[in-house]
């Protein structure tokens, strides 16, 4: 299995994930974020899915379940980079994400978050 | 299809008279078609039609309907490229019923076997009509297509601002390609708002909104708030009594109302300047 | 035609890549592609968790008109669906809350077969044309 690897630069959590993940390798990053949250205190979590060609209807609760957890720890999610196609393809299979903030890139996902501090 | 094996000694007889059989099928057609066929040319066409359906009458053979099927939409393709109307195609196929009677009428006992050929050609008749219907339709989707590309301009309004002008019927079609579109300029510009204008869409009802809803839901999960700009008061009054729910989406009556909505929310605004004196609106604040 | 077992996550992942070497070979477009592929997550995935494992099937198809498409069949020989109508309604869960995906991969394609009965699994065949 896969772990994607968490990056933290200054007061933010940095994930980039690069390849077509199993199910298992989601909901350990799961895991490991919240492990990194309660140890780091960050305030953000930026996911990076610019690489990300499918996200089906699993994966996409995975990404929003990561918004909540983070909630938990009050740091703020922003997941960036999503395809087009991806969009398109998560709005028709019903599934909005309103839970997760979301950008177009890593810069303007930081530009949110430092919005808010 | 349905392939009497029955007709086996309708077969041989076809089959032992094929060159005469096929001329004469060839001149009726021929004839029907006004001189705009030769003879020879109509004769290549129909020589192996012909052996497939001899093949077809001589008994189960799997290949033969894949076959003749492939065959007839061929031939009902090039007729209808060379100008010939559906009718005339299939009026063709049904002269080898008047060419085939003319050899066994005389023949005792093959009524009932000329009787299943007959319903066989009618059905191969049938087919030719069938393809000629299914290519229309193609073409029409096509065009269809690409008058939905012409007809969903994506516009650069302002600084992170992109307008999309919605003109006719919000279809799924439309749908689509609008989120295609749009959520491509976002990639391509930067953008953070979308002005989604429905000044011309000629009926909002419950679908039009689905469609409207979808696709701010797909620029949301690129970032990007969308406004929905265009209300008429019709309109305004016929989403209401269906009951149709906008949400947390912003709405306004003109584009204009709906440009000065994200510059405010963006920090922004357009000052006017007097004659001779050095303009003192604030610039726009910090990156964009 | 490819044949592929789901058997596991990675079986999944699979699936997935093979449909979408697949659908690129017949000329669907970008967003077309991403919609079988991710259709086919759903439905892989649902065989192995609700099925018990299974297998998928791969090909291309070309429709009358000679347009290309690709189709993919699913089977399981998992406890089956008792009520598919309500199965294929948006927004129907089985058990653990997280839903068939049944409905929403319906919608990501142009065809959509499905059969199955208790105690006999399931079955769907999905196909997707090119424009």
């Amino acid at each position: 299995m896969d772990r994607v690897p968490i990056l933290k630069i200054g007061t933010t959590l940095f994930v980039s994930i690069q390849i077509d993940l199993q199910d298992e390798s989601v909901v350990r990053l799961q895991e490991d974020l919240a492990d990194e949250l309660a140890a780091t205190g960050a305030r953000g979590v930026i996911i990076d899915i610019t690489a990300v060609e499918i996200v089906d209807s699993f994966i996409g609760r995975m990404l929003a379940m990561i918004g909540s957890i983070s909630r938990l720890f009050d740091a703020e999610t922003v997941l960036v980079g999503m395809r087009p196609a991806v969009a398109i393809t998560l709005t028709e299979l019903g599934l909005s994400l309103r839970g997760v903030r979301t950008a177009l890139n890593a810069e303007k996902g930081l530009e949110l978050l430092n919005g808010r501090a | 299809m349905d392939v009497d094996s029955s007709q086996q000694r309708m077969a041989a007889y076809m089959r032992d008279h094929q060159d005469k059989v096929v001329g004469r099928w060839s001149e009726i057609v021929v004839a029907g078609l006004r001189g705009r066929s030769s003879v020879a040319e109509v004769r290549r066409e129909l020589e192996d039609l012909y052996s497939l359906v001899v093949r077809a009458m001589s008994g189960a053979d799997e290949q033969v309907a894949g076959e003749l099927t492939a065959v007839l939409t061929e031939l009902s393709g090039s007729r209808a490229r060379n100008g010939f109307t559906p009718r005339e195609t299939a009026l063709g196929v049904f002269a080898l019923k008047d060419a085939v009677f003319e050899l066994v009428a005389d023949v005792a006992d093959l009524a009932p076997e000329y009787l299943a050929f007959s319903r066989m050609i009618d059905d191969l008749g049938l087919l030719t009509f069938e393809t000629y219907a299914a290519a229309r339709e193609q073409i029409i989707a096509d065009q269809a297509t690409a008058m939905l590309e012409l007809s969903t301009p994506v516009i650069r309004l302002w600084e992170g601002v992109i307008a999309v002008p919605l003109v006719g019927a919000l279809d799924s079609a439309r749908t689509q390609l609008v989120m295609e579109k749009l959520l491509e300029t976002l990639v391509a510009t930067g953008a953070d708002h979308a002005v989604l204008d429905i000044t011309g869409v000629s009926t909002v009802d419950t679908e039009v909104a689905q469609h409207l809803l979808k696709t701010v839901s797909a620029a949301r999960l690129l970032g990007a708030e969308c406004i929905v700009s265009g209300i008429r008061p019709q309109v305004a009054q016929t989403i209401v009594s269906l009951g149709i729910e906008f949400g947390d989406i912003a709405t306004k009556a003109t584009l204009a109302d709906a440009l000065a909505h994200v510059l405010n929310r963006r920090g922004q605004r357009i000052g006017q300047q007097r004659p001779g004196q050095q303009r003192t609106e604030p610039q726009k604040p910090g990156p964009a | 035609m490819d044949e592929l077992p789901i058997r596991t996550g990675d079986d999944v992942v699979r699936v997935r890549q093979q449909v979408r070497v697949v659908a690129a070979k017949t000329g669907l477009s970008l967003v077309d592609q991403t919609k079988v592929v991710t259709a086919a997550s759903e439905l892989a995935r649902n065989a192995l968790v609700h099925g018990g494992g299974g297998l998928a099937r791969v090909e291309v198809v070309t429709s009358a008109l000679g347009k290309s498409g690709v189709r993919i069949g699913f089977t399981d020989e998992g406890p089956g669906i008792a009520d598919v109508d309500l199965a294929l309604t948006d927004g129907w869960s089985s058990g653990v809350g997280l839903g068939l995906g049944l409905s929403g991969a319906r919608r990501l394609v142009d065809e959509f077969d499905l059969t199955s009965k208790p105690g006999s699994g399931t079955s769907v065949v999905v196909v997707k044309w090119s424009r």
